[in-house]
């Protein structure tokens, strides 16, 4: 059982960072609805809050490592360009998507629109983030703050879902390889 | 019966919603600005070329970079403007939130490619 090290880092990128942002920004959106509640119905309790804070903070931290992680470690792969006269473009994604008309559009509008509405995530989260860590229970008192909160944090999920498709598409199509070869296990012998 | 004053909760005061607008309203340009300098560089070679700011990225790395800091720097100047003013709240949602939806729109090749 093998991995090259472009592999591990796309996994890190899309698994690690991506995922784990889209998994947590479910809990977060139902978080802001149910914490930010006008008082005194909303559960805004000191605790509550500081949870709330603590988890769009790492919600933020998941967001900036995944845009940069994205554009200044995997992208470079991603658009090395093919020497001249290359008949094997698999080690090089961008042209091998564009080789192919069946497969032009991944790139043209796949990794263009990824590669721009990600860094969208990171904007809208920080916001929230900076939001309810200053205002803390006052945000429960706070409610036009609330719903433009909830838009905040829809609006980065959306983006975020828009690039992990076109993320896991473009991994599909032509994905991003090479590098050193890890060796995780060794297999038995048929 | 009334409660002497001293024991009756009184929710505190708030604090001035300037900081949060400035927040939201900084998020919203950076966005939209990250949605215009996409369009601009796409059209222009010499930008293009201008906004390389780190060759194995390519432009992607110069668009980010300036989008980012138009973000930050309207959030810094916006909170020192606003940090202890009451706002209207609800324009400044709606505008933040309309430049939100047009970055998404801005960003997306075929219609940036309108432009």
């Amino acid at each position: 059982m093998e991995i090259t090290t472009h592999s591990l880092w796309t996994l890190i990128h899309g698994m690690g960072f991506g995922a784990l942002y889209l998994l947590a920004g479910s809990l977060a959106l139902f978080t802001v609805y149910q914490r930010l509640q006008p008082a005194p119905l909303g559960l805004s309790s000191l605790e509550n809050n500081r949870f709330l804070g603590a988890y769009l903070s790492l919600m933020t931290a998941l967001a900036w490592l995944a845009v940069l992680s994205g554009t200044y470690i995997i992208y470079p792969w991603y658009r090395f360009p093919a020497p001249l006269g290359t008949a094997n473009l698999q080690p090089y994604p961008r042209a091998l998507l564009l080789a192919h008309p069946a497969t032009s559009a991944w790139h043209s509008v796949g990794m263009e629109w990824k590669e721009h509405v990600a860094w969208l995530v990171p904007i809208a989260i920080t916001a929230t983030a900076f939001v309810v860590l200053r205002y803390g229970r006052e945000l429960s008192r706070h409610p036009q703050l609330r719903t433009v909160l909830l838009v905040f944090v829809s609006s980065s999920l959306i983006a975020a879902g828009i690039a992990a498709f076109f993320g896991a598409m473009l991994d599909k199509n032509a994905p991003v390889d090479g590098g050193q070869t890890i060796h995780i296990a060794g297999g038995e012998r048929q | 019966m009334t409660l002497p004053k001293e024991l009756i909760q009184q929710d505190p005061p708030l604090h001035p919603n300037g900081p949060a607008a400035a927040a939201i309203l900084a998020a919203g340009i950076g966005s939209i600005s990250l949605a215009i300098i996409t369009i601009a560089a796409d059209q222009s070679a010499g930008l293009k070329t201008l906004l390389t700011f780190y060759k194995p990225t390519g432009p992607l790395s110069g668009v980010t970079t300036t989008a980012l800091g138009v973000w930050v720097l309207t959030w810094l100047i916006l909170d020192r403007l606003w940090h202890r003013r009451e706002l209207p709240l609800r324009k400044i949602n709606i505008a933040s939130i309309a430049l939100l939806f047009l970055s998404f729109l801005g960003t997306f090749p075929p219609i940036g490619d309108l432009f």
